[in-house]
């Protein structure tokens, strides 16, 4: 293992950000002296430039959601004279699923130790069981989404369901993009091992995995605790 | 199997799609068997196609840019000549022709023209500007254009396959909703934008990546050009504003489709929040598309005035202030919606406001120019059209954002006018200023001058003849999107718009033979210094056109206006800097994945508009495999050995050399 192969480069990266290895050729960009800390100091290494560039995009993608979130909170009341929260929602199905989100944030922040200590076998058996409990969560959601539409309840029924459906569904999609990924980097750290763009990678999922929690909270708390107040 | 397509979805009946759609398929089959009997076919492909060189790809998205301008643009031919013949009559385009022209001129022009070309440009001059090699995201930047690319072929299938919208380029709900809009055009447009904004979406990650963590060395934030930080301002509106596009358009996909409620008539819909949710885009997508014409006004009229801009830090202030404030505006679009006085006192305030910031950037340009030896080029012309032109459409616009007034000239040809007046003399002056003032950085010759000027003057007056005639026709009431009228009084000032019209088509041919004479003649115009506009950024500092990697060695930046220094300190001491140590640079090797990407999001589209669903599971099952291989690649860049970066950079220095000794005994 040499010193700049790891996610969280001990030689140059992070902590010295834009003041490290040179991004596209050794040498360039090295040995700026009068660097004053506003990024001067030539290209930041691609650990950095990875990094950055996904949280960018979670950022937009919480946008893209705080429009959803927008939308429901405008139609949270648009009933229609159809059922409300308060008589829709299951809630320990919610309870159940919140657990087993958050636990599966915990496994994964867990297969993000094991890949530091470049264990295959328990960075692989964190991220199976980040999987399942993701996928746990999904059952759980597309059962109570089944149920409602069997009551005569589906987001055809009125524009407060339309929301709630979008919304909910939107991060239940998410959920589903994630369980693609997470194989894929099980497959990519089995056969490729730990390698620099591999462990990059294992970098963006971690992120990626922990904003779908926040999200979550989010969704909770606007969704299910204001909605079943109403 | 093919859910809603038959061949009844070809206009068979309607002879001017019908022909203008053979015309085009006819030539896009001419130049793919032109292409293919000539072998260019695996130049195309090696060079262009899987490139991710971010000046090639921004070449691509300029091209496209200008292909999708020329056919707005007759489709306003066709709106000014239809309005003209239509005076108590039906003229020549029926309502529901009409009313696709007037929709697709509207989404072509701000998608599929204004975008390509201001991202194009970006990505050819930000990463040279920043003193850097490449973007953050190589081959996500080739995605990126190629799902634009995507878009935009969507919506010209929709000529000759199906229909287009019938209801204005924003679609506004109910109109949109499946009992009024039963077609397919609404989802042509849906699908046209949800796939092109993800590519927009990513190069607005991929530049805020870029302009903030890969900059040369000693490139600190206040030595950056206004060009970047117009295009860091315009990248983060695009990251904060397109997933609400996203987002409102993935809204009313699910009301077509799945019969959501949330902007329909009944069940509680609510399509005013539809007007909220996409003028909350909207509105920072005007300053998307102008931030960056603004930037390049002030790169051309520093260049051309052979001066420093003018206060560069108020111009970043200013820049970021409008960044921000352009979130703060959006209800000036529909002050009638009756939000109330307070709200629309707010919005109304707050769009005057906005106006400060772009008084102060005016006033920039015009004390760069004042004391300056200005060289009239092509370039700068249009930026001294654009400083006239811009200032009257901005008063309108102020105008405008008074809501007591905004009641009288709503959805009038008033509005039309103003907008069209900062669209056209904001962002396609500076789309011509822009590609007139790279050109010879791209490809290494210029443009030719006689054919530019002539395209400009024509321009600038085919302008004046079309809108200013508008305005008035809008404060004498008439509205917009009017396939015919029977007021008299309108009658002449719609029939000089369409003299106009005239004018600007002699413009469009002008600009056209620009560039047949220009490749025709360019060994005479051929440029050898990389430096023809006698330049004071970074990107004129390498030869024209740059080679793969850019700079043979990343320059050492040590203040605001790098080149310039570079440039004085060389005739100063007759000496160009020592030759550096050359290493060997590792670049990002060619993919396809864009294109495959793009290939399989036009088919997925293509399916969803027709409710061809196994072809819809298919698309997607494809771009997952995409995604993979993609993945599983192990070869991810190539190395360029330091004798070649020697070989070339000697060369450069060489013409450098003789550039000097031409130069000998100049004041600096």
């Amino acid at each position: 293992m040499s010193a700049t192969d790891t996610p969280f480069d001990r030689a140059g990266d992070p902590y010295r950000v834009g003041r490290g290895r040179d991004w596209l050729s050794e040498g360039a960009g090295r040995g700026y002296v009068h660097a004053t800390g506003h990024g001067e100091g030539g290209p930041a290494s691609k650990r950095v430039i990875v990094g950055y560039g996904f949280w960018i995009f979670l950022l937009s993608d919480i946008v893209m959601f705080s429009a959803f979130f927008a939308a429901h909170a405008v139609l949270q009341t648009a009933t229609a004279g159809g059922p409300s929260g308060r008589e829709l929602f299951n809630w320990w199905s919610i309870v159940l699923q919140t657990a087993f989100l958050l636990v599966s944030s915990f496994t994964c922040g867990l297969s993000a130790v094991a890949t530091e200590a470049r264990s295959q076998l328990w960075t692989q058996i964190a991220l199976l069981v980040t999987g399942l409990f993701g996928l746990a969560f999904l059952v759980l959601e597309g059962r109570d989404f089944a149920v409602m539409v069997m009551q005569g309840a589906g987001p055809d029924r009125s524009a407060f369901l339309s929301s709630l459906f979008a919304v909910v569904g939107l991060h239940g999609l998410h959920v589903s993009a994630g369980l693609l990924w997470l194989g894929t980097m099980m497959a990519q750290v089995f056969v490729k091992g730990f390698r620099p763009d591999i462990l990059r990678r294992l970098v963006c999922f971690n992120l990626f995995w922990h904003a779908l929690d926040i999200i979550w909270v989010a969704l909770f708390t606007v969704v299910y605790l204001i909605g079943l107040g109403r | 199997m093919f859910g809603k397509l038959t061949w009844q979805a070809i206009p068979w009946d309607q002879p001017i799609p019908l022909v203008a759609g053979s015309v085009v398929v006819l030539i896009v089959l001419a130049i793919l068997a032109l292409v293919v009997l000539k072998g260019y076919l695996p130049y195309l492909w090696h060079e262009w196609i899987t490139s991710v060189d971010h000046k090639r790809i921004g070449v691509m998205y300029t091209l496209l840019g200008l292909v999708m301008l020329l056919r707005g643009f007759i489709d306003a031919i066709m709106m000014r000549s239809q309005q003209a013949a239509a005076f108590r009559a039906a003229g020549y385009l029926p309502p529901e022709h009409y009313a696709q022209i007037f929709s697709a001129h509207g989404t072509i022009m701000i998608f599929f023209a204004a975008m390509p070309i201001m991202i194009g440009l970006m990505n050819f001059a930000v990463p040279l500007q920043l003193g850097v090699r490449d973007v953050a995201f190589p081959t996500l930047n080739s995605t990126s254009f190629w799902l634009t690319a995507t878009g935009a072929l969507l919506v010209n299938i929709s000529l000759v396959v199906g229909e287009f919208a019938r209801t204005g380029w924003l679609v506004y709900p109910p109109l949109s909703e499946l009992p009024y809009s039963p077609g397919v055009g609404v989802d042509y447009y849906l699908w046209a934008l949800l796939i092109s904004g993800v590519g927009t979406l990513m190069t607005g990650i991929n530049f805020v990546t870029t302009i903030l963590k890969i900059r040369a060395p000693g490139m600190s934030y206040l030595r950056m050009t206004i060009f970047c930080w117009t295009a860091l301002a315009a990248n983060l509106l695009i990251v904060a504003a397109f997933p609400i596009l996203t987002a409102t358009l993935g809204m009313l996909a699910l009301d077509r489709y799945l019969g959501f409620h949330f902007f329909t008539n009944e069940a509680g819909g609510n399509m005013m929040m539809f007007i909220n949710l996409i003028w909350a885009w909207g509105h920072p997508e005007v300053y998307i598309l102008v931030l960056p014409a603004f930037g390049i006004f002030s790169e051309v009229i520093s260049t051309f005035s052979g001066k420093p801009l003018f206060n560069y830090r108020s111009m970043v202030a200013a820049t970021m202030f409008i960044c921000l404030v352009s979130y703060m505006v959006w209800l000036h679009h529909f002050f009638t919606m009756g939000a109330g006085a307070d709200v629309n006192a707010f919005f109304g305030i707050s769009t005057s406001i906005i106006a400060v910031g772009t008084g102060v950037k005016i006033y920039n340009w015009l004390f760069t120019m004042y004391g300056g030896r200005i060289r009239f080029t092509t370039p700068m012309l249009w930026s001294m059209g654009f400083l006239v032109t811009f200032v009257i459409g901005g008063m309108t616009g102020v105008l405008l954002a008074v809501p007591p007034a905004d009641f009288l000239l709503h959805n009038s040809l008033f509005l039309v006018a103003h907008f069209h007046n900062v669209i056209i003399g904001g962002v396609l002056f500076a789309a011509f200023a822009g590609i007139t003032y790279w050109f010879p950085k791209a490809f290494g010759f210029k443009l030719d001058e006689g054919w530019g000027k002539a395209g400009f003057w024509l321009s600038l007056l085919g302008f004046y003849v079309v809108f200013m005639p508008l305005y008035v026709a809008g404060l004498l009431g008439m509205t917009r999107r009017l396939q015919h009228y029977d007021v008299a009084a309108w009658r002449p000032w719609v029939l000089v718009a369409g003299i106009g019209i005239i004018i600007m088509m002699a413009a469009a041919a002008c600009q056209v033979a620009q560039f047949v004479v220009s490749i025709r003649r360019r060994e005479e115009l051929r440029d050898e210094t990389g430096d023809p506009w006698n330049g004071r950024s970074l990107e004129w500092a390498t030869t024209s056109p740059p080679p793969p990697f850019n700079f043979a060695v990343l320059p050492n930046v040590q203040g605001a206006e790098p080149y310039w220094e570079i440039k004085r300190r060389a005739i100063e001491t007759q000496h160009l800097s020592p030759e550096p140590k050359y290493e060997p640079i590792e670049m990002p090797r060619n993919s396809p994945t864009g294109f495959i990407t793009a290939f399989f999001s036009t088919i997925t589209g293509f399916a969803l508009i027709w409710h061809i669903w196994w072809l819809v599971g298919l698309g997607l099952v494809a771009a997952y495999a995409v995604f993979v291989w993609f993945a599983w690649r192990d070869a991810v860049e190539y190395s360029i050995p330091a004798e070649e970066v020697a070989r070339y950079d000697r060369e450069r220095r060489r013409a450098r050399e003789q550039w000097l000794a031409q130069h000998a005994g100049q004041p600096a």
